[in-house]
């Protein structure tokens, strides 16, 4: 590991101007990427500003929205009393997602801004790496690939987005809230990424210096249903195949809202409007399900060892979406 | 055969421009002080510069969970943490389980359930499986095998890991003082 300096300033505006846009500084929160990336010869910050005791944790329910500080923990939010009666789609999603251990550590924060798990970009003997390296290429494009991206990729990048609860949060319409040396402003989350069609190595608008402060989390209405599914080799401590957050409102058997979240398939935590159009309005049946499942996929690209994943993530959003409607046919 | 002194080993020596800092910390009730690398892990602050070699080094990645501890009374991995960040922090690992010369009851149930084959892997497995009756969930097996699913063996002596988490959960986990 590179030899790097540590600094804990205190306060957001010290954070912010002990990293002043630098380009060999980076933020520590949780760590649980930071670090493994730099152990492994990814990231090679010359000096880390340690963020992880600013006052930006915990989380308020005000009015029609949770507003979460980006430090509180998964874990934290996971147990959140507002979390467990309005969102179980967040709830599910973080429970879901790595281990205690980790998410004791991981902050929301952190885990929006999580690398890929991209087996060739977290390996600095590969060459071709277009996310680490731009212009070298795509080795999981050639090589062997499974983990990988079907949805917003392109031949010049195929990485996955491998958050869970992102997925639940780009289908909810978060905010994220930012502060940097430019002042605070407010992205969408399903604004905030950007696909890796273009240029693999910008992930996100975020600019570097810049801080996520934390996430607004609109409520859906009263009387939505809502749920997470993952998909995965194994029964815990996985990383999905495919996953599907669904929070629908259904009303006389007809959907009147539905929102939608795709995990283990996009480059960015995907949210497939065009499935949300088509169950709009649609009755709740197995086959309007499966129709807002192709939508789901539709432009899929993928190389050999991904192709599973079309039917995959189609089966999976079907599922899901029949668990949530409580359709059983 | 004689027993080997207590003495913590040698810090390693340190890169050229490599930077230091100085951490002080409370480890298993004891304030302690560290001064290492800024790159030092709190897991190789405990093993090589505090001498407490219990906290087991297995994949130094974050997959595995040999290197589970608490900070500050939740549980997280060793190796993904900087020993700076540490600083101030309350820092327990399986040496500090004890009370007064007794091994905690959890230690007591994995011995009594054989809840170990090579046994490597087992001060995280304990360290996890305290936490989690803390954390109240170690109501059923199956909440057991998930919320513990971050502590991999691969003996695969699982079912007597979850046999003694019940043990102690059954007896009511009050004696189960962390």
């Amino acid at each position: 590991m590179r030899t790097f300096e540590y600094v804990r300033p205190d306060g957001v505006p010290g954070a912010l101007a002990a990293h002043a846009g630098d380009a060999a500084t980076a933020f520590l929160a949780g760590g649980t990427t930071q670090l493994d990336l730099m152990k492994d010869g990814v990231l090679e910050p010359a000096r880390l500003v340690d963020i992880s005791r600013l006052p930006m944790r915990g989380s308020t329910t005000t009015g029609a929205a949770l507003r979460v500080g980006a430090l509180t923990t998964m874990e934290e939010l996971a147990t959140d009393p507002t979390v467990e009666r309005r969102l179980p789609l967040v709830r599910e999603a973080l429970l879901l997602g790595a281990s205690v251990q980790l998410r004791n550590m991981a902050t929301i924060g952190g885990n929006l801004l999580q690398r890929t798990r991209c087996r060739y970009f977290r390996d600095p003997a590969v060459p071709a790496c277009n996310k680490r390296a731009p212009g070298s290429g795509c080795a999981a494009v050639t090589g062997p690939a499974r983990m990988h991206a079907i949805l917003g990729v392109s031949e010049r990048c195929i990485a996955l987005h491998a958050s869970d609860v992102a997925v639940a949060l780009v289908a909810l319409d978060a905010v994220v809230e930012i502060e940097g040396p430019g002042g605070a402003r407010r992205v969408p989350l399903t604004e905030f990424y950007l696909e890796a069609g273009g240029r693999p190595e910008v992930e996100h608008t975020l600019e570097h210096g810049e801080l996520i402060t934390g996430v607004e989390i609109p409520l859906p209405p009263e009387g939505t249903r809502s749920g997470y599914l993952k998909v995965r080799d194994r029964v815990s401590y996985e990383f999905a195949l495919t996953s599907a957050a669904v929070a629908l409102l259904i009303e006389d058997g007809v959907v009147r809202d539905a929102r939608i979240g795709l995990g283990g398939v996009g480059s960015t935590p995907w949210r497939p409007r065009a499935a949300e159009a088509v169950l709009s309005g649609a009755p709740a049946t197995p086959e309007v399900f499966r129709e807002a499942a192709d939508a789901a996929v539709a432009g899929a690209w993928t190389v050999p060892g991904t192709e599973f994943k079309v039917e995959l993530a189609r089966r999976t959003l079907v599922r899901q979406l029949r668990t949530v409607a409580e359709v059983t046919r | 055969m004689t027993s080997t002194p207590d003495v913590p080993p040698a810090p390693p020596q340190s890169d050229p421009g490599a930077a230091e800092i100085t951490t002080a910390f409370t480890v298993n009730g004891t304030p302690r002080t560290v001064g290492a690398d800024t790159r030092v892990t709190l897991l190789d602050a405990l093993r090589d510069r505090l001498g407490l070699t219990g906290t087991k080094k297995g994949c130094d990645q974050g997959a595995c969970g040999a290197c589970t501890v608490h900070v500050d009374g939740r549980r997280v991995l060793a190796c993904l943490m900087l020993a700076a960040q540490c600083d101030g922090r309350e820092v327990t690992t399986i040496e500090g389980l004890s009370r007064e010369g007794r091994p905690h009851p959890m230690q007591d149930a994995f011995v009594r359930h054989d809840g170990f084959q090579c046994g490597y892997c087992t001060p995280g497995q304990i360290m996890s499986a305290v936490a989690l009756l803390r954390e109240g969930r170690a109501g059923t097996d199956e909440d057991i095998r998930e919320f513990m699913s971050g502590n991999l063996c691969r003996c695969a002596a699982y079912p007597n890991v979850v046999a003694a988490i019940k043990d102690v959960a059954r007896e009511g986990g009050d004696h189960a003082h962390l």
